[in-house]
């Protein structure tokens, strides 16, 4: 799934400037399983924004509103009626919902409430982690089901490199070294002769440096 | 024998080669340079010119390399993966063969972390194994990595590092492995401090016969303090410092401590000259390159070769 932060209350304070007039969109998808802007964030900062205002003695009008997906117009539409009654819509889903709200609604101001980071898994309650970083050409196979391209902090197809250190990564203790797992799995596996080839340079073209990416299905198409 | 490099010479003559490094200064004064390179003229076979080491903005290193070329010397040309993608690695590849420097060293380079520009972005559009593989074909293929014909190959003699401590310790002597099928000519290590893991490293290298096809110079690096074997110990990354080491720089006085690091690194050369494989050393005497041809005197490695 897509992971994300809350932004701080005084950054979102910040970008909403002089709107008093709230609309707070929440997402039902990625957001709210990370916990960062489903139906129950929205509330969190509904409130937190209604006591501040209140605090300072202003006029204000913040509303609730969660949509099932933000990256799928029919549900964006569903704020048709509404949305024109609010000086913004502040929402609370990925950089991909946000960006599409503000396609759909292009008289409006759309503001973040979010900061999108990584496409990862739940390790444990209330921890997430990075696996994918979406470069269209998946090599899993080859690497012990472990990816070095998210994982490694320099990317490295061959590594690991020689800041490799009792399993941890030289930026940081808490980082695990991506090509300690990937020798480990592979050792578990019974496939280490796999260690010895050499992976090519990588065609980044399927990736982000190939242009913005754009995916098409005659198949699926009506 | 395929270039111009002393360091390919010498170990084609079965030479012992003795390399040294210059860090570029984080200025714009060429001075910085050709007084370092002063201090290594006729010490050493080839000079290091690190690439933004520690990732930390300096002079380039293609830049540094001119200089000390120009100087008489035998720059090694350091380029880290960090910074540049192909197209700017390869085209610093032509330019370094075109200034007649005759050595890279091909390496993944530091996290930016740990520099001074930690918020910048970082390329790794191939790593150091392909780096490899890149200067071998442009050279030995002629062809860029998009296919295309060189014209004009760059003459480089290629080598790498390798870090024998850093973890995991058995895929080590496997890695160095994927770097000499990729092309690697030489490997300069990581600084040794604990001879009975790099002994045991070597063993490992030879017994895949790795240090046949690739010239193996062994890294070391004076302390000039206590405080520095300690902070190596505690702060670098795949650096294995034995206690006893410490001790024993802790154990002379204050103003003895550059001395004593001086000699620990004479007698480590001396051990790492017995192992079997060990064709080189490499000495990283860092912002300390005065003291290069002290060590490389006392341990005997003087005269250096002539080399035409």
């Amino acid at each position: 799934m897509i992971v994300g932060n809350r932004k701080d209350f005084s950054e979102i304070l910040e970008k909403l400037g002089a709107a008093r007039r709230v609309l707070l969109l929440g997402c039902n998808e990625c957001v709210t399983v990370c916990g960062v802007g489903g139906e129950r964030e929205v509330g969190v900062l509904a409130s937190e924004l209604r006591l501040y205002w209140t605090k300072e003695g202003e006029t204000f009008e913040v509303r609730e509103h969660t949509l099932e997906r933000q990256c799928d117009y029919e549900y964006i539409d569903q704020i048709r009626g509404f949305a024109d009654d609010y000086d913004v819509i502040l929402s609370m889903a990925c950089g991909a919902g946000v960006q599409y709200v503000a396609e759909a609604y292009k008289t409006k101001l759309v503001l973040p409430a979010v900061n999108t980071t990584f496409l990862g898994v739940t390790i444990e309650q209330g921890m997430w982690s990075e696996r994918c970083q979406g470069c269209g050409a998946c090599i899993l196979d080859m690497t012990g089901g472990i990816c070095p391209i998210a994982r490694c902090a320099k990317s490295l197809l061959n590594g690991p490199c020689g800041g490799s250190s009792e399993g941890k990564c030289e930026i940081d203790k808490e980082t695990d070294c991506a090509w300690q797992l990937i020798v480990d799995r592979l050792k578990e596996s019974g496939q280490m002769e796999r260690y010895e080839e050499i992976l090519p340079v990588k065609d980044w073209r399927t990736g982000r440096d190939g242009g913005p990416r754009r995916r098409v299905r005659e198949d699926l198409k009506l | 024998m395929k270039t111009n490099s002393v360091i390919e010479k010498v170990l084609e003559q079965g030479g012992f080669v003795v390399t040294s490094e210059c860090g570029p200064p984080r200025g714009a004064d060429p001075e910085v340079v050709r007084r370092k390179g002063e201090l290594l003229r006729g010490v050493v076979d080839g000079v290091n010119v690190t690439d933004n080491q520690t990732s930390v903005v300096r002079m380039s290193s293609l830049s540094a390399c001119a200089i000390l070329k120009g100087m008489g010397l035998e720059p090694i040309l350091q380029m880290v993966c960090r910074d540049r993608n192909r197209i700017a690695l390869q085209s610093d590849l032509l330019g370094a063969a075109a200034l007649g420097i005759n050595n890279v060293l091909c390496l993944s380079g530091d996290h930016q972390k740990f520099g001074d520009h930690p918020q910048g972005k970082n390329v790794y559009d191939i790593d150091s194994v392909q780096l490899i593989q890149t200067v071998a074909r442009l050279r030995d293929e002629g062809k860029f990595l998009g296919g295309d014909e060189v014209k004009g190959r760059p003459m480089l003699f290629v080598g790498a590092a390798a870090n024998p401590f850093a973890d995991p310790f058995e895929i080590r002597a496997a890695r160095l492995g994927k770097k000499v099928k990729a092309g690697c000519e030489f490997i300069q290590t990581q600084c040794i401090y604990n001879v009975e893991r790099f002994t045991r490293w070597m063993e490992m290298v030879c017994e895949r016969g790795l240090h046949e096809r690739c010239g193996i110079l062994a890294g070391v690096t004076p302390f000039k303090t206590a405080g520095m074997a300690n902070y190596m110990k505690k702060n670098v990354p795949g650096m294995d410092v034995p206690d006893d080491m410490i001790a024993r720089m802790k154990g002379v006085a204050k103003e003895k401590q550059a001395e004593e690091g001086i000699k620990i690194c004479v007698e480590t050369i001396e051990r790492l000259r017995e192992i079997p494989g060990v064709r080189g050393i490499h000495i990283m005497a860092i912002e300390w390159e005065e003291k290069v041809a002290e060590i490389v005197k006392a341990a005997g490695l003087l005269p250096r070769p002539e080399i035409q």
